[in-house]
């Protein structure tokens, strides 16, 4: 298995697209960190707008904690469309060079060869989450230090403790890991179908947009499918950013106001994963590839 | 006709001697504030404002004559009411150009204390007045509500313990109006909340806030350099 999956990694990044994604990120936090760092001030000026006009707000709100949040707030919507370029294309990219055949002659059930390839992706996916954390995270600390975290939400503000930060990101980041699985299992899901690596890749990124923008629509008929969509639940990774607060309304430092909801949500992600691996398996037991 | 020009200058006397005492009531708890040239002191300051979700942070507050004021929290951010100048009592009665009015005595817990109301002079003033509740005995102002302009009504409490003889608090409760907090959804891109309608008391409770700041160790006339208050 340990050499099946080194193969499949193997092939992953021997492909130039792989990097595109790579790349992609990078650009993307550069341009948010650099327009953050000429003008980050405006920003600030416009979001606290209605809160300064009753406090004085005093400290470095611009930090890395609370740059490295907005960059997530943007990317972890887009990351997956990232990830279904290589997921999607586990299988139908094979199929469509022709190598599918060759592959399965090989001694390994073909459970196990989709276990290995699920893996690949699955270490793929994990790799691009940890450049995203190594930019986004390290790389905001870096260039606009650390403080306590001022969090605007929409009724509400939060404010977390310099020491009370750095735990919640790992949380965070090993969500999204979980969430971004998922995507990446719904790719390798759909390029079972397919001959060509076109077809699973556009077919995954539009149910994540479909999905995605069901999710964020605020119609009362939709929320009854809402918890349903795995898309909703990609985003429980901004609950542990939310703390609670005693009877005299301080915050408990350490505390997530929701953990419930995080763990709701990693169960509904890992229950799609396992179900999306699963149809994988069963569709590619039966799959004719001889025509 | 006699008698009721009688009746017309006891009023009148009795309203200036009443008046007279107040003001020599402020000097004294003004002569007792000026003890103090300078102060530092470290504290913890909590913070109760509805829509705001903050621990309680360790802070450190600094005060030079005449009405230099600063709130730092030590490594982090502090969230303090607009016009946070007036936290410190003296800038309260820092000027002379104000009109006294004794408003007599009125129960505050278990005490008797003075209300005296301060209406400034001056038009330009952005205070509109201010109602001081004194302890006569101790010199000591216990409560202030002061009216502004610009910046709503505030109100602060004041306990006092070990530095009563400088007039310094040792808590200071500090309330004041806040407005609704609300920032668009495309801002915060937090499409997701479904929370429900806030209800008319909720609404109420929301632009009421709170500050409390309990002072420890005050470092007293020992210099304080001017750059800490840039």
């Amino acid at each position: 298995m340990y050499s099946l999956v080194q193969v499949e990694l193997y092939k992953i990044f021997k492909r130039p697209r792989t990097y595109i994604a790579f790349g992609a990120v990078a650009a993307l936090i550069g341009i948010i960190q650099f327009g953050l760092k000429l003008d980050g001030k405006s920003y600030l000026d416009f979001m606290l707008n209605d809160l300064s006009s009753s406090l004085e707000i005093d400290g470095k709100i611009l930090n890395g904690y609370l740059v490295c949040y907005v960059m997530l707030q943007l990317l972890l919507v887009h990351v997956p469309l990232l990830i279904a370029l290589i997921a999607a294309d586990m299988i139908s990219g094979e199929a469509n060079m022709g190598t599918l055949r060759l592959l399965l002659i090989k001694p390994y059930s073909r459970t196990t060869l989709l276990l290995a390839k699920f893996i690949a992706a699955t270490i793929y996916t994990l790799l691009l989450l940890v450049w995203l954390a190594i930019l986004a995270l390290f790389g905001s600390m870096l260039l606009f230090g650390t403080d306590d975290m001022f969090l605007l939400k929409t009724s509400y503000v939060v404010l977390l403790k310099e020491s009370d930060v750095f735990w919640r990101y790992i949380g965070a980041f090993g969500f999204a890991a979980l969430a971004m699985t998922t995507v990446a299992s719904l790719g390798f899901f759909l390029s079972v179908f397919a001959e060509n690596s076109i077809g699973p890749i556009v077919a995954t990124m539009s149910v994540i947009v479909f999905f995605t923008i069901l999710s964020t629509l605020n119609i009362p008929i939709f929320n009854l499918i809402k918890p349903y969509l795995f898309t909703t639940h990609m985003i429980g990774w901004k609950e542990f950013f939310d703390i609670k607060v005693n009877a005299s309304n301080e915050a408990i430092i350490g505390s997530i106001q929701n953990p419930e909801k995080i763990i709701k949500a990693a169960l509904v992600l890992f229950l799609h994963t396992i179900g999306f691996f699963v149809a994988t398996v069963l569709v590619f037991r039966k799959k004719d590839i001889l025509s | 006709m006699k008698k009721c020009s009688l009746f017309v200058l006891f009023v009148f006397s009795a309203s200036l001697a009443f008046a007279q005492d107040a003001a020599q009531l402020i000097k004294k708890v003004k002569a007792k504030l000026e003890l103090v040239d300078n102060y530092e002191a470290t504290g913890i300051m909590k913070t109760d404002i509805a829509f705001i979700k903050a621990p309680i942070g360790k802070i450190k507050i600094y005060f030079k004559k005449p009405n230099l004021f600063k709130i730092k929290k030590e490594g982090g951010i502090s969230l303090l009411p607009k016009g946070g100048l007036s936290v410190n009592l003296s800038s309260l009665i820092a000027s002379s150009n104000y009109s006294t009015i004794d408003a007599g005595l009125q129960d505050f817990g278990s005490k008797k204390l003075r209300v005296i109301k301060l209406l400034p002079n001056e038009e330009s003033s952005d205070v509109v007045i201010s109602t001081l509740y004194i302890n006569e005995k101790e010199s000591l102002i216990e409560k202030a509500v002061t009216t502004t302009k610009e910046n709503g009504t505030y109100t602060m409490i004041m306990n006092y313990g070990a530095y009563s003889n400088y007039g310094l608090p040792d808590q200071v409760v500090f309330e004041f109006n806040t407005k609704n907090y609300k920032l668009p959804k495309g801002i915060t891109l937090e499409f997701e909340d479904n929370s429900k309608p806030l209800s008319a008391e909720q609404v109420l409770k929301n632009k009421k806030g709170r500050v409390e700041i309990n002072y420890k160790n005050y470092i007293v006339n020992k210099g304080i350099p001017a750059a800490i208050f840039n």
